[in-house]
C-alpha cells in the first residue's frame, strides 16, 4: 500500500468497512424472512426470492404510480411502497401457505419441489405482467448521492438507508419472536406441536400468520433492493443461493447466528475483494463456508432443542 | 419439401397470379424477376422453401438474465421480416417465423439452434447474443451446414463460414474507442472492468495489448464481477485509491443497473471521472436510468438519436410496431440489418442454398445504403465496414454523438493480439 498518504488509506478503510457493512445489511435483511420460515417452521422456501422480486415489482409500481398520478408526492412515496410491499408479500405468502404449504408439514422435503414450482409460476407471471426487462424504480432525490464527513470520504446514501432499515426489522423481528405473546405460540409450536394444539393454541393460525410475516419481510427487502440493483423475472434466483447460505451458515433456527452469520460472509467477501478479484474472493469465501459446515454441519449456533 | 407437384401446378399458378397482381407495384420496384422460380430451382439443399414461403429461425433469450438486452434485437428482426414481406419478399417468397428461446443459457442455445437447423430445415437464422452463446451454436452451424446472422459487437478472433457478423469487431469499437479517450482526454491511465465471461475477459485482454503496447499507457486495474452481482461497492473503493483517468467498463446485462447506481451513490460523476463503456446501449438506459449515467460515454456504431433519413424512418417503423416507449440500441440496429443482408445475399444468389448465398456474401459487394446507421458493406471476412461513434448519456436516456470515425474496415484478427 506504498505511494498513498496515511489520509487517503485511511478513509478508504472508512468506506471499505463501510462496504462491507453495507453487503452486511443486505445479506441479513434478505434472510430475516427465510430464517424465520426455514429456522421456525423448517419449510424449505425456493420461492423466497420471488417473495423478494414482489417486493421490489410493488415498489416499481408505486413509483410509476406516483410519477403519473400524483408527481408531487414523489420524495415520500418510497416509505409507503416499503408497508405496501410488506403487505403484498405477506398476503401472497398467506394465501401461498393456505393453498400448497400446509399440506405439507408432514413432509419438509416436498416442500422444497412445491416451492420451486412456485417460484416458477411466479416468475412467469413477472414476465406477463411487467416483461421481461429488467425494471427500476425512479428513486426519490433523498436517497440518490452520498454523504461526505471529509473531501475523501463518500458514505453511499443509498447504502445507509438499506443498514438503517436492516436495524429497524430486525429489531421488529426480535421483539415478535422473543418478547411478544405471539412469539412465544410460535416458538412453542414448532418446538412441539401436538403439546401446543393441547394447552390450546391455535397452530394453524400460527402456522399461516408465521410464514406470512416471512414472505412480508421477504417483500420489505425486494423493496430496499430497488436502492441499489435492478428487478426482472428472474431476480429472485440470483438472491436465494445467497439467502439460503446466511441461514444455513448461521444455524437455521437462530436469529442470532443469522445476524452473525450475515456479518462473517459480508466481512470476508468484502476484505478479500479488496486483495484478490471479486470472483475469486466469492469463491474463497464459499470454499470457507464448506470447510467450516463440514466440522459444524449445524451452522455456527445450533438451537439447543430436546429431540 | 422436395416434390415437384405437378398435378398441383394449376392451383399453384392461380395463386402466384392472384398473389402477382397483389404485388405488382412491389413487383415493379424492386424488378423482382424470381418470381417464377419454384422451389426447386432456388433450393436444392432441402431447406424449408416451399413455392410462397421460406422459413427463418429466431433464436434470441426471452427470459433469464440477458433477456434486457436480446428483447430488442428480436424486436428488429421481425420488423425487417415484416418489411421485407410487406415489398413482396424473397425470391417472391414470404418469410415465416420460427422463434425458439435460448433462455440466457448456453446449452439451451445449441439444443434450439440444432433443432431449428435439423428438424425446422430453416434457411437462415437470426440470433445470439454473447460471445458465450455464439461459441456454443458455432459447431452446430458448422456441423449442419446452417446460416446464422449474429448481431451483437464482440471481441473479434473468429471468422466462420457460416456466420455473418452484423455487428462491430474489436478494433471497430474497443480499439478505436480507446484511441478516443487517449487523444480527446489525455488519459494516460485505465481501470479495466467487467463481468466474468469470455466477452469482456478477451476484450479486456486486446485493451490491455492496445494501451500498454500503442498508446503508452497504463492498466492500473482489472476486475470482473460474476453475471448478475448486484455488490461494486469494494471496486469502487479502489478505483478510488487508484484515480484513474478512465474507467473503461464491460459490465453485461442488469448488473449494468447496480453498478452505475452505486457510482453515483459513491459520488463518483462524470464531473470528476471519465467512464467509457463498451456495453451500454440505450436498452441498458432504460433500467439504469439517465440520471446515473449523466455525462458518462459509450462506444457503439449506433445510437437512436443519430440524425440521418434512414435513422427517422427507422425509428418510427420500431415505434410504431413495438410502441412509443420502446428504445433502440446499437445491437438491435445491427440485428435489423440481418434480414436484409440475407434478402440481398439471397436475390445476389438466386437461390436459399446456404452455399450459394455464403458465396454471394463473399464477394465483397452487398451493400445497404438504406441501413439506420447510414451506410454499410459486407466485407469477404464476413463482418460490415461501419463506423465507430462516442455517444454522451443525457439524462432523458438518449445520447448525443460526439465522435464519429471514418468507415472502418473489419479486421478479426489484428495482429499483435492474439
Amino acid at each position: 500500500m506504498d505511494g498513498y498518504t496515511s489520509s487517503e488509506l485511511v478513509s478508504i478503510f472508512a468506506m471499505q468497512g463501510f462496504a462491507g457493512i453495507s453487503l452486511f445489511s443486505v445479506l441479513l435483511l434478505m434472510a430475516l424472512g427465510l430464517a424465520i420460515i426455514f429456522g421456525q417452521m423448517g419449510v424449505i422456501n425456493m420461492a423466497h426470492g420471488e417473495f423478494m422480486a414482489v417486493g421490489a415489482y410493488t415498489t416499481y409500481f408505486m413509483a410509476t404510480l406516483t410519477e403519473t398520478y400524483f408527481p408531487a408526492f414523489m420524495p415520500y412515496y418510497f416509505v409507503f411502497a416499503i408497508v405496501v410491499a410488506f403487505f403484498v408479500s405477506g398476503i401472497l405468502g398467506y394465501l401461498a401457505e393456505f393453498a400448497l404449504i400446509r399440506h405439507l408439514y408432514k413432509r419438509p422435503l416436498d416442500t422444497l419441489l412445491a416451492t420451486w414450482g412456485l417460484s416458477l409460476i411466479m416468475q412467469q407471471s413477472f414476465r406477463s405482467l411487467f416483461g421481461a426487462r429488467e425494471v427500476s424504480p425512479t428513486l426519490p432525490e433523498w436517497l440518490l448521492g452520498s454523504y461526505q464527513p471529509t473531501d475523501m470520504i463518500d458514505i453511499p446514501l443509498n447504502g445507509m438507508f438499506v443498514l438503517g432499515l436492516t436495524a429497524v426489522v430486525t429489531l421488529a423481528v426480535y421483539y415478535l419472536m422473543f418478547k411478544s405473546r405471539w412469539g412465544l405460540r410460535v416458538r412453542a409450536t414448532t418446538q412441539n406441536r401436538v403439546m401446543s394444539d393441547a394447552v390450546g393454541i391455535n397452530t394453524k393460525k400460527v402456522d399461516r400468520y408465521t410464514f406470512a410475516l416471512g414472505c412480508g419481510i421477504a417483500g420489505i427487502a425486494g423493496a430496499a433492493f430497488t436502492t441499489i440493483a435492478s428487478t426482472g423475472p428472474t431476480t429472485g434466483t440470483l438472491y436465494i443461493v445467497d439467502t439460503f447460505m446466511v441461514v444455513v451458515f448461521g444455524g437455521a433456527a437462530s436469529l442470532f447466528g443469522t445476524i452473525a452469520s450475515a456479518f462473517s460472509i459480508a466481512q470476508a467477501q468484502s476484505i478479500l475483494e479488496f486483495f484478490i478479484s471479486g470472483s475469486m474472493a466469492k469463491v474463497y469465501t464459499l470454499l470457507a463456508l464448506v470447510l467450516i459446515l463440514m466440522f459444524k454441519p449445524e451452522g455456527l449456533f445450533a438451537s439447543k432443542v430436546r429431540r | 419439401m422436395r416434390k415437384t407437384n405437378n398435378s398441383r401446378l394449376p392451383s399453384i399458378m392461380r395463386r402466384r397470379f392472384v398473389k402477382g397482381l397483389m404485388a405488382l407495384p412491389a413487383a415493379i420496384l424492386l424488378s423482382n424477376m424470381s418470381l417464377s422460380a419454384s422451389a426447386a430451382d432456388v433450393n436444392t439443399t432441402g431447406l424449408a422453401v416451399t413455392d410462397d414461403t421460406v422459413t427463418v429461425g429466431i433464436l434470441h433469450s426471452l427470459t433469464g438474465t440477458m433477456a434486457i438486452s436480446e428483447t430488442g434485437a428480436q424486436e428488429a428482426e421481425k420488423l425487417a421480416i415484416k418489411q421485407i414481406n410487406e415489398s413482396g419478399g424473397i425470391l417472391g417468397r414470404q418469410i415465416e417465423i420460427i422463434q425458439e428461446d435460448g433462455a440466457s443459457d448456453w446449452p439451451t442455445f445449441a439444443e434450439k439452434s440444432k433443432k431449428l437447423l435439423v428438424k425446422d430445415k430453416v434457411a437462415a437464422v437470426f440470433g445470439a447474443w454473447t460471445s458465450a452463446s455464439r461459441k456454443a451454436v458455432l459447431p452446430v452451424f458448422e456441423k449442419e451446414n446452417g446460416l446464422l446472422y449474429y448481431p451483437t459487437f464482440y471481441e473479434g478472433l473468429e471468422q466462420s463460414k457460416n456466420v455473418i457478423y452484423t455487428g462491430q469487431e474489436a478494433t471497430q469499437q474497443i480499439l478505436d474507442g480507446l484511441n478516443w479517450v487517449a487523444k480527446e482526454k489525455q488519459a494516460k491511465t485505465f481501470y479495466l472492468i467487467g463481468s466474468d465471461y469470455i466477452w469482456p475477459r478477451t476484450a479486456m485482454k486486446i485493451a490491455r495489448k492496445h494501451i500498454e503496447n500503442v498508446l503508452g499507457g497504463k492498466v492500473v486495474g482489472e476486475e470482473y464481477k460474476p453475471l448478475g452481482n448486484t455488490q461494486f461497492g469494494s471496486v469502487i473503493n479502489k478505483i478510488r485509491l487508484k484515480k484513474p483517468d478512465v474507467i473503461y467498463a464491460a459490465v453485461v446485462g442488469g448488473s449494468n443497473v447496480a453498478w452505475f447506481k452505486q457510482l453515483k451513490a459513491a459520488g463518483i460523476t462524470s464531473k470528476k471521472q471519465t467512464l467509457l463503456t463498451i456495453s451500454v446501449t440505450e436498452d441498458e438506459v432504460l433500467g439504469i436510468g439517465g440520471e446515473n449515467l449523466e455525462g458518462f460515454y459509450s462506444i457503439m456504431k449506433y445510437f437512436q438519436s443519430q440524425d440521418n433519413e434512414n435513422n427517422k424512418a427507422f425509428v418510427k417503423a420500431f415505434k410504431d410496431m413495438w410502441g412509443e416507449d420502446s428504445v433502440i440500441g446499437d445491437v438491435t440496429q445491427a440485428a435489423y440489418l440481418g434480414p436484409w443482408l440475407w434478402k440481398a445475399a439471397v436475390e445476389k444468389a438466386g437461390s436459399f442454398d446456404i452455399d450459394k448465398v455464403v458465396a454471394a456474401s463473399e464477394k465483397g459487394d452487398i451493400e445497404l445504403t438504406t441501413a439506420p446507421e447510414g451506410y454499410v458493406k459486407l466485407h469477404p471476412n464476413h463482418h460490415l465496414w461501419s463506423k465507430a461513434r462516442v455517444g454522451e448519456w443525457k439524462k432523458d436516456g438518449q445520447a448525443t454523438v460526439v465522435y464519429t470515425s471514418e468507415l472502418i474496415e473489419p479486421n478479426p484478427f489484428p495482429a499483435g493480439y492474439q
